[in-house]
């Protein structure tokens, strides 16, 4: 009976001591954190997509309560309503940003450009790229082998088959911008969402001049200017011998997309336009003017 | 029968047009010439559009010491300086000529006549200038400019030069040829460069399919003070300079190193040829020999091209491309890369054309590695191709250059040799073209 008492008092007196051991070590060598990181690494998506710029959820989280401000710091997975709440945490308004999306600046299917090589080694944009200009003969446009579909964690991305050419799910994508990061061609750009998803972007970056870049595409921007000339924002530059559409200065008007010789001019999720015997290049607002 | 340590493996060596005697190829209408036709910064025109120039006239001068002067091909008039497209549908910067009469009137100061011009009496100095006034680079392949090579970095010392006459690739010919027919002027031409070098010792090694070379060497060796002829064993890619270096005087190149390191410079034979001419005969680097080969090309053959002469030219001089064509190759099989287009004007790199038929030019559909490491045993230098191909799909770059992605020489030899058909040298020429732009971008930090 001793031996039982003794051997339970000895245990027991060693697990008292280990525990107030144990408390007194993490008393002194806790790291303060503030509470706030783990509150606002709840409301984020979880998806360590790495689209804001910072390593993953966590570290945007802590990048935000250390900043003290949400200046340059946005989820763009999450959104408006997540940087709302992340503020509210914060104890700071947040202004709405603007929602973007990837938008696929090429135009090459391949009825457009037809192919003049075919390539036969990994179907891999990067390494193809590594390796000579493409199969067609412009070398600025996309690969086609899909680098981008393979960096979306969203599936927002497909290859179309018919046309070769990558197509963003407009609902699925949420501009964390690995397709862009993914493109060795930067093909690929975020732009503003725009309001019903009506959009109007330059559909080509080809960089030779006019008569190089059509030979190769018929859908190639020739950088005519035409565009710029059309209009009355200031919104169109063109350079390198291409045209290039600023989206904060875009009012969606489509007059460029009127005037543009090629096609390069892209404007989706537009209603169709009118009849041409009224005014087709009338300044239109969009979310009144629904046909 | 020596040869190097590690690695290689044994292709089929076709050398389908090792018969056929150097033809010269007649003159372009219009002679294409790119800027960069070497390693290092590209040529600065010092022409004008309109100018008239002779053959053999400075049209474009070295930018660094790491560059090479490019000189006019044909006589006539400088069209335009503008951009060309090259055979991977990249531009270049290029000096376009267009031929005036027949395009053949030479600068007074080069020396035409047939003659063997055997003396000598400038200063090693002098053949240096000579050699870099003329714009010569390795012929072989990686167009190093041979100036540079020729000038040993202090703390080196040069004790051997090793002339590569292997020829491993498969198919190519033009520096057997070109050995055949120039012996004498190519000993002549490692006589210069032992004087420009200062050293006594040369050594030429040859792959023991070409017999017939390796008999008239030994024969002129007898004769020259100084040159040994060493028959090496047959095997790819034995003409790599590291491994050359190893089979010849049995020496390793360190990691990272030059060869200058161990005390050798390695030289083409064919680049010997152009010192010969360079120095003895004044001409510049303007035309090389080129192989137009395949198995089911016409005449396949060796011809003497002018740079800047459009490739299609030269194909048709061999028959133009057969019908069951599938792949033109710009190179040899092994190294060479297939071509988007053939409007690319012929200079110093290319050293052959190779068409392959259709059916043996096909890929076949990737399996599984099963770790077999055949890969590993073909490597000559030493790495180990499954793990890389598995760091570049995964895009762990500081992991590559820990496993020395930058000894690759691109041989092809993991390719050649894997039995599931992985794509090893697609991601390693990945993982070296990304690992080096990292270490650039490092060192200009610095």
């Amino acid at each position: 009976m001793n031996t039982i008492l003794i051997s339970l008092a000895v245990l027991g007196g060693i697990g008292c001591l280990a525990a107030i051991i144990l408390y007194a070590v993490a008393q002194t060598f806790k790291v303060h954190e503030d509470p706030r990181i783990d509150q606002i690494e709840a409301v984020l998506p979880g998806a360590n997509c790495g689209g804001c710029g910072k390593p993953g959820c966590r570290g945007f989280a802590e990048a935000c309560v250390k900043a003290g401000n949400l200046e340059g710091l946005r989820c763009p997975v999450g959104g408006d309503d997540t940087m709302a709440k992340v503020g509210a945490i914060l104890g700071i308004e947040v202004t709405a940003g603007d929602a973007l999306v990837a938008v696929v600046r090429c135009n090459g299917s391949c009825a457009n450009r037809p192919k003049t090589s075919q390539y036969n080694g990994t179907r891999s944009c990067i390494i193809m790229n590594n390796l000579y200009a493409g199969e067609t003969a412009c070398r600025y446009g996309c690969l086609g082998c899909g680098d981008c579909v393979a960096a979306c964690q969203f599936g927002a991305i497909h290859m179309n088959p018919e046309t070769g050419l990558p197509e963003v799910d407009d609902d699925k994508c949420t501009a964390c911008g690995a397709c862009a990061k993914a493109c060795p061609k930067n093909i690929i750009e975020l732009r503003k969402k725009g309001p019903k998803n009506r959009r109007i972007f330059v559909s080509c970056v080809n960089k030779d001049k006019g008569g190089v870049a059509r030979k190769a595409c018929k859908a190639a921007c020739i950088g005519c200017g035409k565009c710029v000339k059309e209009c009355a924002f200031d919104a169109i530059v063109v350079e390198n011998n291409v045209a290039y559409i600023d989206y904060t200065k875009c009012r969606l008007c489509r007059k460029c997309e009127a005037v543009c010789p090629t096609g390069a001019i892209h404007a989706p999720n537009f209603p169709p336009r009118k009849p041409a015997d009224t005014q087709p290049t009338a300044p239109t607002q969009p979310e009144t003017s629904q046909a | 029968m020596k040869t190097f340590r590690i690695g290689g493996v044994h292709p089929h060596d076709n050398k389908l047009s090792a018969g056929n005697a150097i033809e010269k190829l007649p003159l372009p209408k219009q002679a294409i010439v790119p800027l960069s036709q070497h390693i290092g910064a590209p040529a600065q025109p010092i022409v004008e559009k309109g100018e008239r120039v002779k053959v053999g006239q400075l049209i474009a001068q070295a930018a660094s010491f790491m560059s090479a002067n490019v000189h006019a091909p044909i006589s006539g008039t400088v069209t335009k300086i503008d951009t060309a497209i090259d055979a991977w549908g990249m531009p270049m910067p290029a000096i376009y000529i267009d031929a005036e009469g027949d395009g053949d009137e030479w600068l007074e100061t080069i020396d035409r006549t047939p003659d063997i011009n055997r003396i000598c009496k400038l200063e090693p100095e002098q053949i240096i200038e000579k050699i870099k006034d003329a714009g010569i680079v390795g012929l072989g392949g990686a167009c190093f400019p041979t100036h540079v090579k020729l000038m040993p970095p202090p703390g080196c010392k040069a004790e051997v030069l090793i002339v590569n006459a292997v020829e491993c690739e498969p198919y190519l010919t033009c520096d057997h040829r070109l050995m055949l027919e120039h012996a004498e002027e190519i000993f002549i031409g490692i006589s210069l460069l032992k004087r420009a070098l200062k050293i006594e010792r040369a050594i030429v090694g040859i792959e023991n399919n070409k017999r017939d070379a390796i008999e008239l060497f030994q024969k002129m060796a007898d004769r020259h003070f100084g040159i040994e002829v060493c028959p090496l064993k047959l095997r790819y890619p034995q003409g790599g300079e590291k491994q050359l270096i190893d089979a010849t005087i049995g020496r390793q190149v360190p990691s990272g190193a030059l060869p200058i390191s161990v005390g050798a410079v390695v030289d083409n034979v064919a680049t010997v040829f152009a010192v010969y001419e360079a120095v003895q005969k004044n001409k510049p680097l303007i035309e090389r020999v080129m192989t137009v080969t395949g198995n089911s090309v016409k005449h396949p053959g060796n011809y003497l091209v002018r740079f800047g002469t459009p490739l299609q030219d030269v194909i048709d001089a061999a028959g133009g491309i057969p019908d069951d064509t599938g792949k033109i190759v710009a190179g040899g099989p092994m190294m060479g890369r297939a071509m988007q287009n053939t409007d690319m004007p012929a200079h110093k790199r290319t050293s052959g054309l190779l068409m392959i038929p259709a059916s043996e030019s096909i890929r076949r559909e990737p399996q599984n590695c099963m770790r077999c490491g055949q890969c590993v045993e073909a490597c000559p230098m030493g790495l180990e191709p499954y793990l890389l191909i598995r760091l570049a799909e995964q895009k762990r770059w500081d992991e590559m250059e820990q496993n020395k992605i930058m000894d690759c020489i691109e041989c092809g030899c993991c390719l050649y040799s894997c039995p599931s058909y992985q794509p090893l040298l697609d991601y390693v020429r990945l993982g070296k073209t990304t690992v080096g732009g990292i270490i650039r971008a490092r060192n200009a930090k610095k």
